[in-house]
């Protein structure tokens, strides 16, 4: 039977969730018997080289480029899981919603105390390279249709472990209390 | 600026970090810029929030260092609560701290080392993309050992994070002006007699075996290690009070490409005085620099090799011992081969590792003082050697607890000039007079900018492979070539 093939992406998110599935530890290598990586941080893939069959989707939308990646995410996987809170809800990067973002901009580039005296031009990040803001943070939901939710922050080893398994399996899922958080 | 921000989403190919450069009418290159593409708001969005929340909050905007962020946050927030700087903790809370950070070291410099250099140092940096990563060296029967080695490495200091903060990513062990736990008698020999290998001797003695490692490397590939992208600058970190490595707290301290102290005994709620920061148009991350020098003399590394640069010993003796090895080889002098970085991070992780022996051996970390309080006031500034370099938190506070203000300076961002030097000197190598972008120019670009073990707005780290796209520009600045991958 041929492998399962994942992908992982990290958008608006801190990596964190990325770091949690490291902490399955020595599982690694089951894993790697278990599972083929495409496209993901993990490897030096960078683009989609065929159909997968799970996406897992660290973070929410706070660029443009966010969302082109998160549709070609759904158009390359079979199944799409958000893995943490800033996938679910745009966690703590959300936090700027509500704020205008040319606050958020003033703040870092005019008025904080190591900008505030030498930025005497007002110097802006602007240029043609860089992508474009969205609004706000968009949680992943919002934009595609998301299959699975991992909640926490980032979700324990244990449950990323667990919902692997089961995905994997056809099965159902081992859900003790003790590992399924929201924080 | 403002028809910068839009809701509606145009095309734009996949990318954090990207890479400019322009030729003149000769095809000489003539600038080459480095793009940082992320931008999260947390100066101002962190405004009105309690601020015994920053260490919890802050450390969100990085998952492969938050320890380094929490802990930032709460030194600073010592300051506020009136317990004034690192060392005017208790016995209790300082000694816990210390252990927090001394895992997260060596948990950061493994990861980095077995998961992402080692790679391309064992397989080679033209391997197959689909096998030159960790999964690649678990599942070759060569290297599978020494892969093993990476994992349980990082597990042991996951683990030390996890007894420290409570969790081992995002934790809440530290709280302004202590900690609030203590290590129990059953933790504290787990992790020092624990079962093979999980203790802290087998620790040891994996980082020894891998500064080892590093140095037979460099001895078949001098060539290569001593010369790619080896540039001169400043260089600034944390020292203890007595000149040693101290990753937790000290004064700052800088010095130029020739050993000569720019900064020395710098109390770093001070560093106002001293460090500024550029901004340019084509990169949300700032270019710090001394003021003392201006912003075009003035940047600066941090970092390990940074480190190595500024501190005058080691505090523990295998790491001392090796320090030594690595200062020979350069009459002591400050060291500005840019893939050292290699090896100073290898001698740390050794530091850490005895430091981590040397903490679980005191019995301070079994006692019940844990926070101290005193006069409580409106600003702190926290400053702390995370795994990439020195990192800044900076907040005011109002009258109801409420953050007004707040600014960091990450160890990334203090590496952006000289990040940008090392891909302008790899560029001219490679391309002058070729006007076409070669794949071993995106191997050197890579790697060049990997030896910074850059976290990119200490948010796209991408684990040190981020996507990369590079363009290539005539002196009319019309497109010539662009690479992605
Ligand atoms: S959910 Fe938490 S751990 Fe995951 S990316 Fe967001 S902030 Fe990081």
């Amino acid at each position: 039977m041929q492998k399962p093939v994942i992908a992982t992406t990290s958008l608006a998110g801190c990596f964190g969730c990325h770091m949690s599935l490291l902490d399955i530890d020595e599982r690694i290598l089951e894993l790697a018997e278990l599972v083929e990586f495409d496209k993901s941080p993990f490897n030096d893939i960078k683009n989609f080289t065929r159909q997968c069959d799970i996406g897992l989707i660290e973070g929410g939308c706070c660029l443009d480029e966010n969302v082109h990646v998160l549709e070609a995410f759904r158009k390359n996987c079979r199944i799409l899981v958000a893995v943490g809170e800033c996938a679910i809800m745009g966690g703590l990067p959300a936090m700027r919603n509500g704020i205008p973002i040319k606050e958020c901009l003033d703040e870092a580039y005019l008025n904080g105390p190591t900008v505030r005296n030498t930025n005497e031009m007002k110097i802006m990040p602007n240029d043609d390279e860089l992508p474009i803001l969205l609004d706000r943070v968009y949680p992943c939901h919002e934009v595609v249709k998301i299959d699975f939710f991992l909640p926490g922050c980032p979700p324990n080893a244990e449950l990323i472990w667990n919902a692997l398994n089961a995905l994997i399996n056809n099965s159902e899922m081992d859900l003790p209390y003790e590992v399924f958080k929201y924080d | 600026m403002a028809q910068k921000i839009t809701i509606s989403p145009v095309t734009r190919v996949e990318g954090h970090g990207k890479v400019t450069i322009h030729l003149n009418d000769e095809g000489e290159v003539t600038q080459s810029r480095f793009h940082i593409v992320e931008f999260r708001g947390f100066e101002r969005f962190v405004q009105g929030r309690p601020y015994w929340e920053a260490p919890v909050l802050v450390q969100r905007l990085c998952g492969i260092c938050p320890v380094s962020h929490h802990l930032g946050a709460a030194k600073a927030m010592d300051v506020i609560v009136g317990a004034g700087t690192g060392d005017g903790l208790t016995p209790t809370g300082e000694k816990m701290r210390r252990l927090m950070h001394y895992g997260q070291i060596l948990q950061s410099h493994a990861l980095h080392f077995f998961h992402l250099a080692s790679p391309d140092l064992l397989l080679g940096i033209d391997a197959d993309p689909a096998v030159r990563n960790v999964i690649g060296l678990v599942t070759s029967p060569d290297y599978r050992d020494l892969a093993v080695q990476g994992v349980m490495m990082r597990k042991y200091g996951q683990e030390i994070i996890e007894a420290t903060a409570g969790k081992k990513i995002h934790g809440t062990g530290a709280i302004p002006g202590g900690i609030n736990k203590n290590l129990s008698v059953e933790e504290r020999d787990r992790f020092l007699k624990g079962e093979d290998p999980l203790n802290a001797d087998t620790m040891i003695s994996w980082a020894e075996a891998a500064v080892t490692l590093f140095r037979e490397y460099h001895k078949k590939h001098r060539d290569m290690v001593d010369h790619f992208s080896k540039f001169p600058s400043n260089h600034l970190s944390l020292v203890g009070k007595d000149g040693a490595l101290d990753l937790y707290h000290g004064k700052l301290r800088a010095v130029d490409a020739e050993g000569n102290k720019l900064l020395d005994d710098v109390d770093y709620q001070h560093y106002l005085d001293h460090i500024a920061e550029e901004v340019r148009s084509w990169t949300y991350m700032k270019f710090p620099y001394l003021t003392k020098l201006g912003n075009e003399k003035g940047w600066y590394r941090v970092g390990p090799l940074a480190r190595l640069n500024t501190c005058d010993f080691i505090p523990t003796p295998k790491a001392q011992q090796a320090f030594e090895v690595y200062k020979a080889y350069t009459n002591g002098k400050p060291n500005d081969m840019c893939m050292h970085t290699h090896w100073a991070r290898l001698i740390e992780s050794l530091f850490a590792a005895e430091s981590i022996k040397e903490l679980l051996e005191d019995s301070d970390l079994q006692g019940e003082d844990r926070v101290k309080k005193g006069t409580r006031q409106n600003e702190g500034i926290g400053l702390i050697e995370a795994p990439r370099g020195t990192l800044f938190h900076h907040y005011r506070i109002n009258a109801s607890d409420q953050i007004e203000m707040a600014n960091l300076i990450v160890s990334t961002t203090h590496n952006n000039q000289p990040m940008n030097e090392a891909i302008h000197i790899v560029a001219k190598a490679q391309m002058n007079g070729r006007g076409k972008i070669t794949e071993p120019m995106m191997n050197a670009v890579e790697v060049a900018i990997r030896a910074y073990d850059p976290c990119l707005s200490c948010a796209t780290h991408a684990l040190g492979k981020m996507p990369l796209e590079i363009t290539l520009f005539d002196h009319r600045d019309r497109l010539i070539d662009r690479k992605v991958r």
